[in-house]
């Protein structure tokens, strides 16, 4: 393990070496910070600097109100921080960012489509013929298991079905970069297991730079290559950035057992257990933001 | 066999009003007959009334009257509407313009225009038509503003990040989320485009439904205003059954309807 040093050198922790030239996501000292209610100035995330390399999963793990979903929408584009540059495969980003797919925590499908319009609508909007991208949705949709599934509206599918229609609508468009937002959050454990699983394995076929936001330790051991420990909010901070040596393919049921498994999770926890009891001592009453 | 039990009791319902009706105006338990008869008029006068009306076949040109005027405002004012509504939703600053306006004339009762369209649009169709489109407008509009504000943003946001440009996003997220607030809103909407035909005629026309009431009326033929208000209750509840049916195929998509699951 290894916890660098807060922000002011950057580039040694970072695995530069296999990264040709520049890494498919750069925070280069980032601070987001949003106006709330009043006129109090929240600064959600300060001073992050991180990169994940082409073809890298990389899991963000931190409290609540860590700031955790606004580093990835400044990474999407969807936000633009306030200091620090963000740059993408080396070119700082301006309004949306192209290559990535973004995969929401919420319910992101279109509720009026059908799940194959839902999966085809990129390739449409792109201009793909109507039926060159159709097929390819129900293609995607077969990849996620639901081949049966493609004239159904997302309310008659299940919380586990929507995540997979989602995850190939966001796939299908083959994007360089995957940001997920607690992408499973919601759903319980089993189904958890299986997209997690779904995931490795679509992602093991085609690797993609990932940047994958969560709150729970165990799914980000299990799926990443390197695992982000931010501090409590406000003005959260990398506190910590960990190296997962574990072997590809993983069987993510069976390596919840596993010594190695365990040995990591120890030593990321006992850091990442001070952050969160930070968070709570700091949440006045009740409701976290 | 539960809606079989649903609509004998609507049935029912109906059979015990004819029949205190009938009690009422025919008997000498609350008056004499002929003075309740006058004022009430009686079921079997009321049904002999609309029999006549529909063995003459004079009441199928005014029920054609009266729906094309309905459904004349009803697509002009909704499509009107649809437009004008985007418009605003998407520019703020134009909206709060206009906004007092769009109060004001929304409070406006709709009967005092009746005589102004009347002398823009003359005695026919189209002075009903505009004002049945008063009535349709406003409903429509403001479902539409809401229906584009009330977007939901995760959607939005996926829908941007696929890489959709504006009119795209228009045309797949804003316009069916507006749609779906109008198609609620059906209902209301196509209901008042019915009262301002209903109304315009009354108020002055050489047919349709409030055209035969407004006639009976002058004549003191109390019958007849009844038969012409059971004619227009039944038109529109049959148009209303209409509507849930076309309302159940375009809104397949949202939860409420537990069919084909």
């Amino acid at each position: 393990m290894s916890v660098p040093s807060p922000s002011s050198s950057p580039a040694s922790s970072a695995p530069a070496s296999s990264a040709p030239a520049h890494p498919a996501i750069g925070f280069r000292d980032i601070s987001i910070a949003f106006d709330i209610a009043g006129r109090n100035r929240f600064v959600a995330v300060q001073d992050v600097t991180l990169d994940v390399a082409e073809g890298e999963f990389v899991a963000i793990v931190g409290p609540t109100g860590s700031g955790k979903s606004t580093l990835l929408n400044a990474a999407a584009g969807l936000l633009t921080p306030a200091a620090g540059t963000v740059s993408i495969f080396g070119r700082p980003l301006s309004g949306l960012n192209a290559q990535a797919g973004y995969l929401f925590q919420q319910d992101a499908l279109m509720p009026w489509k059908t799940a194959v319009e839902n999966v085809a609508i990129s390739l449409e909007a792109a201009g793909t013929r109507r039926a060159e991208a159709r097929a390819r949705a129900r293609d995607w949709l077969a990849r996620v298991g639901l081949a049966a599934f493609a004239e159904r509206y997302p309310h008659t599918l299940s919380g586990g079905q929507r995540k997979r229609v989602a995850l190939a609508q966001a796939l299908i468009r083959d994007p360089r970069i995957i940001l997920m937002d607690e992408p499973f959050g919601p759903l319980d454990a089993q189904t958890r297991l299986i997209m997690g699983e779904l995931l490795l394995r679509l992602w093991s076929e085609n690797r993609k730079a990932v940047l994958f936001v969560t709150h729970d330790l165990e799914e980000a051991i299990s799926l990443a290559d390197r695992v982000v420990i931010l501090s409590a909010g406000p003005a959260a901070r990398v506190v910590g950035d960990f190296p997962i040596a574990l072997d590809r393919p993983r069987d993510i049921g069976e390596l919840k057992v596993d010594p190695a498994f365990l040995a990591i999770h120890r030593d990321i926890w006992h850091l990442l257990k001070t952050e969160v009891l930070k968070a709570y001592s700091e949440i006045p009453t009740g409701d976290a933001p | 066999m539960k809606s079989w039990l649903l609509l004998a009791l609507q049935v029912g319902v109906a059979v015990v009003l004819i029949l205190a009706w009938h009690v009422v105006s025919t008997t000498n338990l609350f008056g004499d007959p002929k003075t309740m008869a006058f004022f009430f008029s009686t079921p079997s006068d009321v049904a002999a009334q609309v029999w006549d009306w529909f063995q003459g076949g004079t009441i199928w040109y005014n029920l054609w009257i009266t729906l094309s005027e309905a459904a004349l405002s009803f697509v002009i004012g909704a499509f009107a509407a649809l437009v004008i509504g985007f418009w605003f939703a998407r520019k703020p600053m134009l909206a709060s313009v206009f906004d007092p306006y769009v109060k004001g004339a929304n409070a406006l009762p709709r009967v005092v225009l009746a005589p102004i369209f009347t002398l823009w649009f003359g005695l026919g169709i189209w002075s009903k038509v505009a004002l049945g489109f008063t009535l349709v407008f406003f409903i429509v509009f403001f479902n539409v503003v809401q229906g584009v504000k009330e977007v939901d943003r995760t959607v939005l946001s996926n829908a941007r990040m696929l890489g959709l440009n504006e009119r795209q996003l228009l045309r797949h997220v804003y316009l069916p989320s507006a749609l779906s607030w109008v198609f609620s809103s059906l209902h209301t909407s196509i209901g008042f485009a019915v009262v301002g035909a209903v109304v315009g005629e009354y108020l002055g026309s050489a047919a349709g439904l409030g055209y035969l009431i407004q006639q009976a009326e002058g004549m003191f033929d109390v019958a007849g205003v009844f038969a012409g208000m059971f004619v227009l209750a039944a038109f529109v509840i049959l148009i209303d059954w209409g509507v849930t049916i076309a309302e159940r195929r375009l809104l397949v998509w949202q939860p409420k309807g537990h069919h084909d699951t």
